[in-house]
């Protein structure tokens, strides 16, 4: 947190004007609130991480390795080598800036090193000066400079203030992904032994756990059984979850937070109520039960470790095929990397909703299906009755999670189901949504709460766009399909604009969901009660 | 993946391109073809010098025109002091009376189009009327 | 680095390649030299260099299928998807790439983001930037484009017609060309917001401004040798063709603002294949828009997919067995 509280009002006070001298000198003042702590070293350790130690970024010295240097160029090389994006997108940047002003994060916090351009500058000026001649004959002038510390911590600082959103990208000319540029930029400083305890903590938990808050089978039996308490209370239905059965039609996979935080908890109870609801044969798994990926947050090879246990899980358990619950970096992994990773996955059968019939033809060969897809499909087949007027309390808004939205296109389907779970939905901004949906301000392993004034910054467009809403139209939920999104938007939303709060899709399919055999609901999944006043609430359209 | 295929056919493409000219010309069969304009015998040289005609004879005409037809002024003093007199007839059709052979094989040849023509009507000379050769 | 200097060594570069040409004043020979050496030179550094980066492009892998998505996925048949922004099959890409290279789709999108008072944040179109880079490269392709008539004879008849629809305006009797104007205004735009715009003076760097110079000074070059400082067209053309043809030859008549001209276009192209315009060709390689969006429907091949520490079911088993018993879990096996 920041040494002095800022208030909104303060926050909001963004200087855009670049500071005097030249980007090329290193900035390695770590203010406050503004950074990660580095991964202690236990758990750099267990993911075997390069040159593990144990250091901190606000230390003089970082005790970096005393070949860094080649560590970091020889791993550039390599990648080079590996990666056609990376080589392509250090060369053919124009500098036009078209990208400046679509950072949350420059938005946000003002700093230009902050703008995508020179983010990705801060790779290339090094990638000059080894990789081209210009740069190795003009040296500054060429837009090149040496390799040292300085710029080590310059590149910890400020990829990890990029959340791999891909907003940039959509607006630059050439397509070149921000995204893309961190991940080098994060497996470079891997090498050296540089990650953050937020994000190699989880993976190496994950690594071991099967999820990243490290629940242990037996506590995650447990969770579940809590889980069908609660719906029983809430239903009156007393509902088995089966965990790691051999068998099952369908494994589910979805995000540990789902298990434990709330909000995320109801969209928990509402993915096993409506699984209960269609009678579908499934299974939770203990090995296999985190559906988001840490890994992609510190480089490619320990993405797919973490992401292997899927397949590798659905092949021990004899399962059709595979279901994904609601998360952002999730579905980026399971949408254009698992199967590449880990496939193919032809021990599974091509996904078929065994209740509608309806074959999923987009995901026939990774054989993963978002629920998002799978409930839609449900819905316009007239399978589930829904009452949408026991969400009549609240007035919905629907933030596009990066990942789903940038990297998958996933837009229609959970709009769909809220348009029939709820009756009053309302649209963001069009500059704030789809395609142009802006981050929480805390994806890609910056969540922390060391970290709070940066993601309450780069929350700023985001939590603006929602202000909008409710002002406008009294606004007072932000539906979302991403874990990370349900963890940062209670604390961003309180900050920018009290009185909205967040919830998953499924928990308001789960609130309109009418159950065979349910009681007179009293109250909604979050034990509040039910429609206070419905009847006027009714009117009030 | 690599996309070898497309790579090289997309660099087969842009070599193709980048070098059109030479197989255009080599296809054409015309590569040596200069612009040869026939000069009949009038004068030892135009009113300037070959050389700077070749590069300013459309400043000059400009210029003859404005001076004759603006300022009713008709007479030309050339960088050697001699004196002409500005009219297209009387003395640039002298030595140049052939558009055909004169003009039009540079202006093809540069693809050029100027616009006297809009106005001046230059009517076919036919050689033997002239008796005059290259 | 002072921005000044920035800007002030490019144009130091420049104005010693105007000046150089001064040497042709030499004779034939360094006039030899300035007509054909030189521009033979770039051009092999133009094509050989332009191969090479992108061969080295081409010899690193696309591991992942990583599309930047703009629009609904093809998923359930009732949903209608978007075919350009999330594109299925190869015709979809080839029409997203066409729109993105010849009308600049991405960069159409740009809007300017301005926080105002009250936390809020105002979204305005802004096209600027879009439309001036348009009409510069179109521009380009035009004169490019226009300048077969050097290089082909009889003059290729396409160069000819559109050289007659760009000529539309006269001014007195000389053919002004409407893209020699749209681009100079528009490169003056670009240069100029390099240096207005203070976040776009913080990115710049010298390369920027030198490409942008160089450019200028061919255009400007251009314009006023066929304004001003007139050159034997005809000159020009026979040195085009004896060129193409291999018997080179320079006429003594052809005039200094020509080689001026030559040799900053000779910069350019030699410069092109080592600088940020590589662009060009590397828009067709940016694999978050030359991909299809199908990556859950087909398996994209890494090739260098190699294996990685994981962590098996089975020593899973084994570290939580007792727990998963207590707890009721299946196992696989039972000590």
């Amino acid at each position: 947190m920041a040494d002095k509280k800022l208030t909104p009002q303060e926050m909001a006070q963004v200087n855009y004007l670049p500071p005097a001298g030249d980007w090329m000198d290193p900035t390695v003042e770590f203010k406050r609130g503004t950074y990660c702590y580095a991964a202690p070293l236990k758990n750099q350790e267990a993911l075997q991480l390069p040159n593990p130690r144990q250091w901190n970024p606000q230390d003089k010295d970082w005790k970096l390795p005393l070949d860094f240097k080649q560590l970091v160029i020889g791993g550039m090389q390599e990648r080079l080598d590996k990666f056609r994006s990376w080589k392509l997108f250090l060369d053919i940047c124009v500098r036009c800036g078209a990208c400046a002003d679509k950072c949350h994060f420059f938005i946000g916090s003002g700093d230009p090193k902050n703008m995508p351009v020179l983010r990705a500058e801060l790779l290339r000026s090094v990638y000059r000066k080894y990789f081209t001649a210009g740069g190795k004959a003009l040296g500054k002038l060429g837009g090149a400079r040496e390799l040292d510390e300085k710029v080590i911590k310059e590149w910890y600082y400020y990829f990890y203030q990029c959340s791999e959103c891909r907003r940039c990208s959509v607006f630059c000319p050439y397509g070149i992904d921000t995204c893309e540029i961190t991940m080098f930029g994060r497996e470079l400083l891997n090498l050296v032994g540089c990650s953050t305890e937020w994000v190699v903590g989880p993976a190496s938990s994950c690594f071991r756990t099967g999820n990243h808050l490290a629940i242990p089978p037996h506590a995650l039996k447990q969770s579940l059984e809590f889980a069908a308490d609660e719906i029983e209370g809430i239903t009156g239905i007393k509902i088995e979850v089966p965990i790691n059965k051999k068998g099952a039609e369908i494994l589910f996979v979805t995000p540990s937070g789902d298990f434990f935080a709330q909000p995320a908890w109801f969209t928990l109870l509402g993915y096993i109520m409506l699984f209960h609801e269609i009678g579908l044969d499934y299974t939770f798994s203990t090995y296999a039960s985190e559906g988001g990926n840490f890994g992609l947050f510190l480089g490619a090879d320990y993405a797919k470790s973490l992401n292997a246990k899927i397949y590798a899980e659905s092949r021990r358990l004899g399962v059709k095929w595979v279901l994904g619950g609601e998360c952002g970096h999730m579905w980026r992994v399971l949408h254009q990397y698992m199967d590449t990773f880990n496939g193919p996955g032809d021990f599974l059968q091509q996904p078929v909703s065994p209740i509608t019939g309806t074959k999923f033809e987009n995901a026939r060969s990774t054989k993963m299906v978002h629920i998002c897809e799978f409930t839609a499909d449900l819905i316009y087949h007239h399978k589930l009755k829904l009452d949408p007027s026991r969400n009549d309390r609240w007035k919905v808004t629907f933030h596009d999670s990066c990942n789903p939205a940038r990297s998958m296109g996933l837009f229609e389907e959970p709009r769909y189901i809220i348009n029939k779970a709820c009756n009053h939905f309302y649209e963001m901004p069009e500059n704030t949504i789809r395609e142009r949906t802006f981050c929480c301000g805390s994806g890609a392993g910056l969540g922390p709460d060391e970290n709070l004034e940066m993601r309450l910054r780069g929350g700023l467009p985001r939590a603006s766009a929602v202000k909008y809403v409710r002002d406008k139209h009294g606004v007072n939920m932000l539906a979302c399909i991403c874990a990370i999104d349900k963890a940062s938007f209670p604390p961003l939303l309180e900050y920018w604009c009290p009185g909205v709060e967040t919830a998953g899709v499924h928990e308001l399919l789960g609130n309109a969901l009418i159950m065979q055999g349910e009681k007179t609901r009293e109250t909604d999944l979050r034990g509040d009660p039910l429609n206070p006043g419905a009847e006027e609430g009714k009117t009030d359209v | 993946m690599f996309d070898k295929g497309k790579v090289l056919g997309g660099l087969a493409i842009f070599l193709c391109l980048g070098t059109f000219p030479l197989w255009y010309i080599a296809a054409q069969g015309k590569a040596a073809y200069p612009p040869d304009p026939v000069i009949y015998p009038g004068s030892e040289q135009c009113v300037e010098s070959t050389e700077y005609m070749s590069k300013y004879h459309m400043q000059l005409l400009q210029q003859w025109r404005d001076q004759a037809v603006r300022q009713g002024d008709r007479v030309y003093i050339a960088s050697d002091n001699k004196t002409y007199d500005i009219s297209l007839t009387g003395t640039c059709l002298k030595c140049h009376p052939n558009k055909a052979e004169f003009c039009d094989r540079c202006h093809t040849y540069n693809d050029v189009s100027p616009n006297c023509y809009n106005c001046h009507n230059i009517p076919p000379q036919p050689a033997e009327v002239l008796g005059g050769t290259k | 680095m002072n921005n000044a200097v920035k800007i002030l060594y490019p144009l130091a570069a420049v104005t010693i390649l105007v000046l150089l040409p001064l040497l042709t004043l030499l004779g034939p020979s360094a006039e030899f030299v300035f007509a054909v050496i030189i521009p033979c030179l770039a051009l092999a550094a133009f094509f050989s260099g332009f191969i090479y980066r992108v061969v080295r492009w081409a010899q690193s892998p696309v591991p992942f299928n990583i599309p930047s998505v703009g629009g609904q996925e093809k998923s359930l048949p009732w949903i209608k998807d978007d075919k350009i922004e999330s594109p299925g099959n190869n015709w979809a890409v080839t029409w997203r790439m066409f729109l993105e290279i010849f009308f600049f789709r991405s960069l159409f999108r740009n809007s300017r983001a301005d926080l105002v008072a009250g936390q809020r944040l105002v979204y305005g179109g802004s096209r600027w930037l879009w439309l001036g880079g348009l009409a510069f490269h179109w521009s380009l392709f035009i004169i490019i484009f226009r300048h077969l008539r050097f290089f082909t004879e009889p003059v290729f008849p396409p160069a000819t017609w559109l050289t007659n629809l760009d000529s539309l305006f006269q001014f007195s009797l000389a053919t002004l060309f409407l893209t020699d104007f749209i681009i100079l205004i528009s490169l003056t735009y670009l240069f100029f917001r390099r240096v207005v715009s203070p976040q776009v003076k913080y990115i710049s760097l010298a390369s920027d401004y030198l490409a942008l110079l160089l450019i200028l000074g061919v255009v400007i070059s251009g314009v006023l040798m066929r304004s001003i400082f007139k050159v034997d067209v005809d000159a020009v053309k026979r040195l085009a063709i004896s060129m193409i043809t291999f018997k080179p030859a320079v006429d003594s008549n052809i005039g200094l603002p020509f080689y001026i001209h030559l040799m900053l276009v000779s910069t350019l192209i030699a410069y092109f294949p080592f600088s940020k315009m590589m662009h060009a060709p590397g828009i067709l390689f940016s694999p978050t828009r030359n991909m299809k969006n199908d990556s859950r429907a087909v398996r994209h091949i890494n090739p260098w997919n190699h294996p990685v520490r994981v962590h098996t079911y089975e020593e899973y088993e084994d570290e939580f067995r007792k727990p998963m018993m207590a707890a009721g879990i299946p196992v696989e096996k039972k000590q």
